[in-house]
């Protein structure tokens, strides 16, 4: 009577297996690794390319690796030991950067899974480690959006003075104040045609006439709508320029991702110089828009290293030198905007550069004069200028709107737009969280937090057993499941797991035991009041499972009440907690059942269960 | 092995107002000691900086101290964290400091002064808005986890129900923090997740106990309510014991191998624990009695719902 129909029974099997596998490549640990990625924004990883670069690098040197993985944005090589490890980084770092003052790329040491191939390839990873356990850096980044806005209205300000010049409207005068652009006028009939020319130019600013004494003014503010949207582009672009300047200080798995309308987490595992990270997320890149010195035999002249006066010579994108002139025509904080697009007329991947009021004017003159010449346009980072793009003029371009097109595949354009956006953060940042875990206490966290588990499971498993019997072993079996799939399922989500979500194991494993508790008190009851043993066993699970789930459902609730209001380590433990609430219902009922259902589940006539003493009042 | 050899139903119900009593004057004083005392709130709520600094050889606290009163930080709090080689020190957020910048600077002041050399353990940073968003975070999370087993209990039970389990559980949550009121403990993040996951734990218990109390009035007529009671908790004690007992060792598990950060959070789930044995059993049944529960409400529970499916 008390067993499973077969798919049942398979069922547990195939879940337990899946448990089983998907926990392996925890026991694997970690073996030391080389990642190489790319350190400039301008350089993109070719996977096999560099692949074979590595190869050949690691076989000059006479080092043996244990296999190289790429991925979309690294490769990385894992080695033996450590010895190996810090030798090949050595050997790398001379093949992939000759010049050791301008790094190229990333190399950094790493820590790769040592779990076989087939595990990885199934998506069978190991446990992603919090920093409070594998020590780093962690950073909350405040943007502040107001600044963002406030930028938006200065380069509107220049906008609309340009505009009321263009139209030939009299206004004495525009200017920010606060959070809205004033423009005043000295009668009305200019107030009504400076209302109708701003509103036919934007559609992203609120305009409200007044007056101010003897003066009429229109106060133009930006429309929610607007303001959301450079919201957006501001948190956008900072973490895209994040990306960047973190690449520099060589961290293997950078996390960098937004977290609520105007924060972003930056999670530096391993980096122990915070002083130097601050710097580099602190600090400012700047575009020069530079023209190209073509006079003839000056390029020639500086090649063989007699560099004109007032001159710098750079490399293209494609490797050919270019010689520049110094005088900066253009700087970044005249671009508003980059974004990737099509050629209107020949469908040509292009770049669309966006310049505000006063850069426009610049570049109006400045194409004006010099058609069919070249201009480059240069990401200055740490003083050192690189050239992103060096378009030829073709003719004069007015409005602040720039289109730079020809010989460009469209993922080039998207690179470049990338870059000329990544010069700059859209809006001020300022660190308003900083958690810092040095390796050893991240290690130290690590054994503390295996260790209470592990002893008290122990302990647990001793009680069960002598007070139970064959019953707290399968409890005792029911529960070791539910570690096992609880670890499954988080290493599966690759959720993150904190010293807060390893009490959360350890809590919620203590708490899992109380539905087996239940489940074998209620049998003890039925024997009491003088069940047969099999029907005991059919009643006790049958009864206790409404309790069960009563009780794991009021769990469930704080659980989930945690994960919603809860950041930092309180978010590590809920995840842990309602995942665990979850298996444990499974491991707890069906499990369990299963393993009772196969032991007692044939024998028709059964006498007596393992249950440990059952004691009855009247037998006394 | 059995532990719990209990012949007759023990009178629970008669000493309920004793019971009562009892918590009403722990929870009283709990209250007194929030209000006079307050809770030592960590940094993650105050904002400010937390080091931890860590020494081969015991250093002098008053020397670290001086030290760092001569670079600004007279409001510094210096102590030892776990052994005489760690160090703990505490710098609350100031008007017009460059936050940021605080443990460099500590860290550089350390390194200056003679002796063995510190290494950085453990720095926390939590900017002046943070914290603020993290106690009404708190907040919320409760009235969140109060009103949805209110919500359940209600539904699956009866409203006198869910309000006498939620108020007997409200009050395990207002001792414990009594407790880290009256003791100074540091009560952090991890110890607010304790608190709330107690108060889901403790429903539990009081579930399994009006479980059984559902159960006794459909089967067992001709008994007067206290009796109900004292048979439901009675039949369940055994249990409840013993899983307690088992989430207890895990918990003392933590408490003894865990280390420091997770010290105060299991001291929190003891607390909880113990004291979420004695309300459910003892404080939400005589509360489930006062506020009238009687037989006649579940037979027409089971009425309705049949009207209901039909």
């Amino acid at each position: 009577m008390n067993r499973y129909p077969l798919w049942k029974n398979i069922l547990i099997g195939i879940v337990m297996l899946w448990g089983l596998i998907y926990t392996l490549p925890n026991f694997y640990g970690e073996v030391p690794a080389v990642q190489v990625s790319s350190g400039k924004a301008t350089l993109k990883i070719d996977a096999a390319a560099t692949t074979r670069r590595l190869e050949e690098s690691l076989s000059t040197a006479g080092i043996q690796h244990d296999g190289l993985f790429a991925d979309l944005t690294s490769v990385r090589a894992r080695f033996r030991d450590t010895d190996t490890q810090l030798k090949a980084k050595d050997a790398i770092e001379k093949a992939f950067n000759p010049d050791a003052t301008d790094p190229s790329y990333v190399v950094a040491l790493n820590l790769l899974s040592a779990s076989p191939q087939w595990l990885t390839n199934i998506g069978a990873l190991p446990m992603y480690l919090g920093l409070d356990l594998r020590g780093g850096v962690h950073f909350l980044l405040q943007v502040d959006m107001k600044g963002a806005v406030t930028k938006r209205l200065d380069a509107t300000t220049g906008d609309l003075r340009t505009l009321m010049r263009d139209k030939n409207v009299r206004h004495a005068g525009i200017s920010r104040e606060g959070q809205s652009v004033v423009i005043r006028f000295r009668d009305v009939e200019s107030q009504a045609r400076g209302r109708a020319v701003i509103s036919t130019s934007s559609n992203d600013l609120q305009l409200v006439e007044g007056q101010d004494g003897a003066d009429f003014k229109i106060t133009a503010t930006l429309t929610p709508m607007a303001q959301k949207t450079i919201q957006e582009f501001a948190i956008k672009q900072n973490i895209t320029t994040l990306h960047n300047r973190i690449n520099e200080l060589g961290v293997a798995e950078p996390v960098i991702q937004q977290q609520g309308l105007d924060r972003i987490v930056v999670q530096l595992p391993g980096v122990q110089d915070v002083a130097k990270a601050k710097d580099i997320l602190g600090r400012t890149a700047t575009l020069e828009i530079r023209m190209v010195d073509e006079t003839p035999g000056a390029l020639e002249a500086a090649m063989t290293g007699a560099i004109p006066a007032g001159t710098e010579l750079y490399n293209e994108r494609g490797g050919r030198p270019l010689l520049v002139k110094k005088q900066v025509v253009l700087t970044g904080e005249r671009l508003t905007d980059a974004q990737p697009g099509f050629d209107g007329q020949t469908q040509e991947a292009a770049v669309h550069l966006t310049l505000d009021a006063a850069g426009a004017r610049i570049f109006k003159d400045v194409t004006r004069e010099n058609i069919n010449k070249r201009m480059a346009i240069l990401l200055i980072e740490k003083g050192k200028g690189e050239v992103v793009t060096a378009p030829v003029i073709r003719g004069e371009i007015g409005g602040g709107r720039v289109q730079i097109s020809g010989r460009m595949s469209s993922e080039e354009a998207t690179d470049t737009a990338l870059l000329l956006r990544a010069g700059s953060l859209a809006a001020p940042m300022e660190i308003i969280e900083e958690r810092t875990i040095g390796p050893s206490l991240g290690a130290e966290n690590i054994s503390k937090g295996f260790h209470s588990t592990l002893w008290g499971f122990v302990a647990i498993g001793v009680f069960m057993c002598l007070y139970y019997m064959l019953f707290g072993l399968v409890s005792v079996i029911a529960l070791a499941s539910n570690l096992l799939l609880l670890v499954a399922l988080l290493s599966l989500l690759q959720a993150t797991l904190t010293l807060p979500g390893i009490a959360a194991i350890a809590l919620t494993l203590g708490m899992a035991i109380d539905a087996n508790v239940l489940i074998n008190e209620r049998i003890r009851e039925e024997l009491r009041n003088g069940s047969s043993p099999q029907a005991a066993i059919a009643t006790g699970y049958d009864r206790a499972f409404d309790t069960i789930l009563d009780s794991n459902v009021t769990t469930l609730i704080a659980g989930v009440a945690l994960l919603v209001f809860g950041s930092g380590p309180v978010r590590g433990f809920a995840v842990v907690h309602c995942l665990g609430i979850l298996t444990s219902m499974f491991s707890a009922i069906l499990v369990s059942r299963g393993l009772v259902n196969l032991i007692y589940g044939r024998k028709r006539k059964l006498e007596k269960l393992a249950i440990g003493q059952i004691w009855k009042a009247d037998a006394n | 092995m059995e532990f719990f050899r209990i012949r007759k139903d023990i009178p629970f119900m008669k000493h309920a107002l004793v019971f009562n009593v009892i918590s009403l004057v722990t929870f009283l004083l709990a209250v007194f000691f929030l209000a006079t005392k307050g809770l030592h709130f960590s940094v993650e709520f105050t904002g400010g900086t937390l080091m931890e600094v860590s020494y081969t050889e015991a250093p002098q606290l008053e020397k670290i101290r001086d030290s760092l009163g001569k670079e600004g930080y007279q409001d510094a709090q210096v102590q030892n964290f776990g052994s005489a080689r760690d160090v703990l020190i505490r710098l609350p957020n100031r008007e017009g400091m460059e936050t940021g910048k605080v443990s460099e600077k500590v860290m550089a002041s350390l390194n200056a002064l003679e002796g063995p050399k510190p290494e950085m353990r453990r720095v926390e940073f939590v900017g002046p808005q943070v914290g603020k968003e993290l106690a009404s975070d708190g907040a919320m999370a409760l009235l969140l986890v109060i009103g949805g087993i209110v919500l359940y209990l209600a539904m699956r039970f009866e409203w006198r129900f869910a309000v006498s389990a939620i108020i007997a559980n409200l009050h395990d949550v207002i001792i414990i923090l009594g407790f880290f009121a009256l003791f100074q403990w540091e009560f952090s993040l991890p110890v607010l997740a304790a608190t709330l996951a107690v108060l889901g734990y403790s429903v539990n218990e009081s579930v399994v106990v009006f479980d059984r109390v559902r159960e006794t009035f459909k089967k067992k007529r001709g008994l007067t309510t206290p009796q109900v009671l004292d048979h439901a908790i009675t039949s369940t004690i055994s249990r409840t014991i013993i899983t307690h007992g088992s989430t207890q060792i895990m918990v003392l598990s933590m408490l003894l191998f865990g280390g420091e950060t997770l010290y105060y959070f299991s001291l929190a789930l003891t607390i909880g624990i113990c004291f979420g044995i004695y309300s459910s059993v003892l404080v939400a049944s005589p509360l489930v009695m006062w506020l009238g529960v009687s037989r006649e409400q579940f037979m027409q529970v089971k009425k309705e719902k049949q009207e209901i499916v039909v």
